[in-house]
């Protein structure tokens, strides 16, 4: 017969095990639930006139087609400026930064990750904004963009930590030089990875609000033109949460479910691509 | 004579010129070849892009906060009167808001985060933890004003009607729990805050309980240990990462910025009551910003943004040095 301490170390082991698997089941649950609101919402005002149609004043519909458009004009010109010198530092750390600098560069690359992007938005605003006296996709774009270099700088860095070591020994031993073997070699190797890290990135900043409200800004109307102040999903989504009118806040939830239907599916993919590396 | 001697002149400074470029060639590229030379430059120059700009944020911020630095000196961070129109900015009311509801989620989330990263690393089974996992990291892929849009429609009605009047009758001898009950406040800021950082600091968690060398379990269920007490163990040899993980969850819900400023309430005044509205630094930022009229409201705004950049990169430092130690040391150890 087991003595009674033996019995309560047994009993609070299961008790402990109740309570943080209660813990996850929290969780899941609050995602679930944050799902199901978002589909029941936002399923009703979805339609294709809703999905090209421009804003219109309450009570004649309206639609997001210029937030699409420009969303998708903001993404484009973040991953511009983002992806190559992201992928850049990436691989500056993964290949040469290992002495003190590398340390350093690393460290500051880590932190940024944590600088709220609302930050660089009042940076972009100091330094893009002010000089050219207006609002503009460039300087939502730019915004964008230094929020993606950290993200993309460290998944580069640990893709191409994962191509084996014996690949770039053996493109070394038949002499090739160093960049040669980083370029021709290692990145190729890493290259679906550093993808799907890049896939990622967008994917976060596409769900970014904060850096665009005094960057891009925002418009009403169809616009491609860089210097222009130009519509964002994210931007709609405030503007009409925060407003008066329950017609506004049924698009917000509509356009939330065209959101977050491309970030959920690009996550899902990103997880299926990468399921035997992790 | 002096035609010899600028002769002589030029042609060390062709010497010094050439060692120079030799030099940095030797430097970048131990081989000696070129094209390694020019690679490695241009790594280096985007390895030296991230510091310049960090420089750049930290100068631009600092030079467009002057005119409020100068006018309200120190004075900015311990005043309470927040009045665009007389021309008073002082940031404590922020200040607070921001600590409050950064702490409301710091309290609500670390429990939570921790029972996550405990059962996924420790007790689940291997096809459950994965799956479950990648799950409590979706709610990471949430953006911001997809949480604000939720809380103000779903959370905030559901704390007025059902959490926060209970709260009121049995707490409410407390000063944290008095006052009108409208769902718009504190409490819905710091509970939104605690299911945003919740996934950041359960991955951190279960990176750092990973890392703790499975010798340690071994070692604890050989000597006859439970698996709570096993799990005891692996807790005490994690903890510095574990309090980095917290402290980065805690950088996350300061400058967390979209959910905040829809649910907190958006008023510039500090109140006891976590049912009042409260408004924090980041919130200010995105709400007035765009308003702000007169270069000394913008400079304030700016300054509020200084405060925020500077306050999160020293909180973000700590925390990496802190998760660091832990993961990277093991992960050297087995490499």
């Amino acid at each position: 017969m087991l003595r009674k301490a033996d019995q309560f170390r047994r009993i609070s082991s299961s008790v402990m095990t109740t309570v943080t698997a209660s813990c996850t089941f929290v969780a899941v649950g609050i995602l679930a639930v944050i799902l199901f609101y978002i589909a029941m919402q936002g399923v009703g005002s979805i339609n294709l006139q809703f999905l090209i149609d421009s804003p219109r004043p309450v009570g004649e519909g309206g639609g997001i087609g210029n937030a699409i458009l420009g969303s998708m004009v903001l993404l484009g010109l973040s991953s511009l400026i983002g992806l190559p010198i992201g992928i850049a530092v990436g691989v500056y750390l993964a290949e040469l930064g290992t002495g003190r600098f590398g340390g350093l560069v690393r460290f500051v690359v880590d932190t940024l990750t944590g600088i709220p992007s609302i930050v660089t938005g009042v940076f972009v605003y100091a330094i893009v904004v002010l000089p050219l006296k207006h609002f503009s996709a460039l300087a939502g774009g730019i915004a964008l963009g230094l929020i993606m270099i950290p993200i993309v700088a460290r998944t580069t860095e640990e893709m191409i930590k994962l191509v084996p070591h014996s690949l770039r020994e053996g493109a070394l031993a038949l002499g090739a030089p160093q960049w040669r073997v980083t370029l021709g070699v290692v990145i190729p190797a890493a290259a679906s990875g550093i993808a799907t890290g890049a896939m990622l990135a967008v994917a976060r900043v596409s769900g970014e609000t904060a850096p665009l409200l005094f960057t891009a800004f925002g418009s009403r109307f169809f616009s491609y033109y860089l210097d222009q102040p130009i519509a964002s999903l994210t931007v709609q989504i405030y503007n009409y949460a925060i407003s008066p009118y329950d017609e506004w806040h049924a698009q917000a939830w509509a356009a939330t479910l065209v959101l977050m239907t491309l970030i959920l599916s690009v996550n899902i993919v990103v997880r299926f691509l990468t399921r035997k590396r992790f | 004579m002096s035609y010899q001697h600028s002769q002589l002149g030029l042609a060390t400074q062709d010497l010094r010129l050439e060692s120079l470029f030799s030099g940095w060639r030797r430097a970048l590229s131990p081989t000696g070849n070129t094209g390694d030379a020019v690679f490695r430059t241009l790594m280096f120059s985007a390895g030296l892009l991230v510091l310049l700009i960090v420089v750049a944020i930290a100068l631009a911020l600092a030079v467009d906060s002057l005119l409020s630095i100068r006018t309200f000196g120190l004075g900015f961070l311990t005043s309470r009167q927040w009045n665009p129109i007389r021309g008073d900015f002082g940031a404590l009311p922020f200040v607070y808001g921001t600590l409050v509801s950064s702490f409301i989620a710091i309290l609500i989330s670390v429990p939570l985060s921790l029972g996550i990263a405990i059962f996924l690393v420790e007790q689940a089974p291997r096809f459950l933890s994965r799956p479950i996992g990648f799950l409590v990291e979706l709610l990471a892929a949430i953006p911001s004003v997809v949480y604000g849009l939720w809380g103000i429609f779903v959370l905030a009605p559901f704390l007025r009607v059902h959490v926060e009047p209970p709260l009121g009758q049995w707490l409410g001898w407390l000063p944290l729990f008095q006052g009108p009950i409208t769902g718009i406040g504190l409490l819905t800021g710091g509970i939104i805050l605690a299911i945003m950082i919740t996934p950041i600091i359960s991955a951190v968690v279960r990176d750092v309980l990973a890392a703790v060398p499975d010798t340690q379990r071994e070692a604890a269920l050989a000597l006859g240990a439970t698996k709570w007490e096993t799990t005891r163990v692996v807790l005490v040899n994690g903890a510095p990462g574990i309090a980095g993980a917290i402290i980065l969850g805690l950088g996350r819900a300061i400058g967390e910025t979209m959910a905040v400023t829809m649910v907190i309430g958006n008023r510039p005044e500090i109140s006891a009551s976590l049912f009042a509205p409260s408004y924090t630094i980041a919130s200010a930022i995105a709400n007035e910003f765009t308003e702000a009229t007169g270069d000394l409201y913008l400079s304030a705004l700016v300054e509020l943004g200084l405060i925020l950049f500077l306050v999160t990169f020293l909180v973000n430092g700590l925390a990496r040095v802190l998760v660091w130690n832990v993961t990277r040391k093991t992960a050297g150890r087995a490499a």
